[in-house]
């Protein structure tokens, strides 16, 4: 009864077709973008910034990268920390070359190199599928992580083979760099997600998420009404690379500031983790992408909360029954709810239509 | 390669025209040597027992399969292969024996992969969404909307179609095809498993295409009657090889397609 979509006529193609179809979910998501733009800056701190806000939302374009890809494609990739490195080593050498330059398209044109690197390493796909495809694309994630430690040209020959990121403001405020306050990092953030997340969901509802779609259910039948297979795969391993790309370069720019590349990006930090959002949230789900990055990134934090403070474990110990807890959640997702978050939720809304009538 | 233009062949001239078409995997001869014509606006049936290469055939002619010798004439241009491409952009459309639809898709998302190629706006537009995208968006969902009202398809536009039963399986990949609004629509099997009523139904959608929209229709099907009753012309192949072509009622009499399907006695 809550949740009620009786009444709620369509009249035009348009409507039916809208991004937000009912009333209900129009104004859920208004509620959210009041509280994102209008209250959060103004109570952000610096431990809900660092630990939160920021890593989810980067996380969260990441994840929609990857579910362009896997999810809606159907190609599986383990590149994702690679393609990360390229965004973040971009940004470097473009910040070093263009000093002048404004950090928002710095990171956009990053978008675009990763996107050149994606379709490189999307080539592979065309020949092989499946779990062959996502050992070719394991091969990016060392290649590329090799080539950013082994190219002194990358990190500008400094000793460490650190990079570190100088301060750019947008409209005078920092929004990198040491100085920048919480408000300024969580707003840019906000913005490009905000933004690009709107933009993957348009392409995911017209021609081009069809064309992915059908590539990922049935590519015999795709290819004979026309979806051309190697355009198809090479377009959702660019767009997927560009979002990665613009997560990698916000991850290194806004959030850490100073990265070591075999650190930041190994497999086991970003790849597994960046795939595992998309599994636990829902393949082939926008929500999905969000809630998955949401469980990912505050479930480290939430148990620490509940086995160090709460059960007065040592930090230490706490950490291992961490990876055992993932792992075990890993498996319980996998099969009682292959779907992930995202199926959970629209369950919900089902339940919530009938309530209080249990038919 | 150039665009053969179907519209501009008259009815009833030859549309497709193979010629001496053989297919070999290896050392198994899927077809040997097999020519016939299909003209503009007909209902033609291609059987023969299992096995015999009749979707082999199918795939040579929507360009799956590249035929190893023989010429394919497709609206008057000569052809030694045809490409999958190609004939989707040419009017040539199919279903499948095994039903490969989109699983994950609904029924609308489904048929509305069929407009795909006429869709030209790119990826920028389509990101952004303003406008002319939308309004794409709006004309192709009207054709859509017309193949779900002439399909019955209304109660399960929004259900994924990986859980609808098999004969609306059937019927939505027959939408998918016409969705694309074919000059030719070659249809693997369209009524295998079916009862009699569901049969009736694709017959009567199949003969509603053919006669209302003009569409050629190019038909692989096991039931004798419904091939009897809706088809125009009729070939028969038996080991990959034409064993025999013409009206139903010249297969119907004719020795070595009773032959094929009844067995030879020895004396």
């Amino acid at each position: 009864m809550i949740y009620k979509e009786t009444g709620q006529y369509k009249s035009s193609y348009k409507s039916d077709h809208a991004i937000f179809p009912l009333l209900q979910d129009k104004i859920a998501f208004s509620t959210l973008m009041f509280i994102a733009f209008l209250i959060i800056p103004f109570v952000i701190n610096s431990y809900w910034e660092k630990a939160i806000l920021v890593p989810f939302l980067i996380f969260s374009l990441a994840a929609i990268g990857l579910n362009i890809l896997t999810g809606y494609c159907g190609q599986v990739s383990l590149g994702t920390g690679g393609f990360m490195a390229v965004g973040a080593f971009s940004t470097y050498k473009i910040m070093t070359y263009f000093p002048d330059m404004n950090i928002m398209i710095i990171i956009l044109i990053s978008g675009l190199i990763t996107a050149a690197v994606g379709i490189i390493f999307g080539l592979p796909s065309l020949r092989i599928k499946g779990f062959y495809l996502a050992v070719a694309t394991l091969a990016s994630q060392f290649f590329l992580v090799w080539l950013f430690n082994k190219v002194p040209w990358f990190y500008n020959y400094s000793d460490t083979g650190q990079i570190t990121v100088s301060e750019r403001t947008m409209f005078g405020i920092p929004v990198t760099g040491a100085e920048a306050p919480s408000y300024a990092t969580y707003l840019f953030c906000l913005v490009l997600v905000v933004v690009l997340s709107f933009a993957a969901k348009n392409l995911i509802r017209s021609k081009m998420g069809r064309s992915w779609m059908a590539i990922r259910d049935m590519d015999i039948a795709a290819e004979i009404i026309g979806v051309p297979p190697l355009k198809t795969k090479l377009s959702a391993f660019a767009i997927s690379s560009f979002y990665i790309g613009v997560a990698g370069a916000l991850y290194f720019a806004v959030f850490l500031g100073a990265i070591e590349v075999t650190e930041s990006f190994d497999i086991m930090t970003i790849s597994f983790p960046v795939l595992f959002m998309i599994i636990i949230g829902g393949l082939g789900s926008m929500l999905g992408s969000f809630l998955g990055a949401a469980f990912v990134v505050t479930l480290p934090i939430g148990l620490k909360f509940l086995m160090v403070d709460m059960v007065g474990l040592s930090a230490v110990t706490a950490k291992h029954f961490e990876i055992t807890i993932w792992g075990l959640l890993m498996i319980v997702f996998l099969i009682v709810e292959p779907h992930g978050l995202a199926r959970l939720w629209s369950i919900a809304k089902e339940k919530l239509r009938r309530w209080p009538f249990p038919y | 390669m150039s665009l053969a233009d179907l519209k501009k062949i008259p009815y009833g001239k030859t549309a497709i025209e193979l010629k001496n078409i053989s297919l070999a995997f290896g050392g198994v001869k899927a077809l040997t040597d097999v020519s016939f014509e299909v003209k503009k606006g007909e209902v033609f049936a291609i059987i023969g027992p299992n096995g015999a290469g009749k979707s082999s055939m199918l795939n040579v002619i929507n360009g799956f399969y590249k035929p190893t010798s023989g010429t394919i004439n497709f609206a008057g241009i000569d052809r030694s292969e045809m490409e999958p491409e190609l004939a989707a952009k040419s009017g040539i459309a199919r279903t499948f024996q095994n039903i490969a639809l989109f699983k994950g898709m609904s029924t609308l998302d489904n048929l509305m992969t069929g407009r795909l190629l006429k869709q030209k706006k790119n990826f920028l537009m389509q990101a952004l969404y303003f406008g002319p995208v939308a309004k794409e968006e709006e004309e192709h969902r009207e054709k859509v909307e017309r193949v779900i009202d002439f399909l019955d398809l209304q109660s399960i536009r929004r259900t994924p179609v990986g859980s609808l039963p098999y004969g609306l399986q059937k019927r939505v990949e027959l939408g998918r095809a016409l969705a694309m609004e074919p000059e030719i629509l070659l249809l693997d099997e369209p009524m295998a498993g079916m009862n009699v009523e569901e049969k009736q139904d694709m017959s009567r959608f199949v003969l509603t295409v053919n006669n209302e929209l003009k569409t050629t229709i190019v038909l692989i099907e096991h039931d004798m009657g419904v091939v009897m009753d809706i088809s125009d012309r009729i070939v028969v192949l038996d080991y990959g090889k034409k064993i025999g072509s013409g009206l139903p009622k010249e297969i119907r009499n004719n020795k070595a397609v009773i032959d094929a399907y009844l067995g030879v006695s020895d004396d």
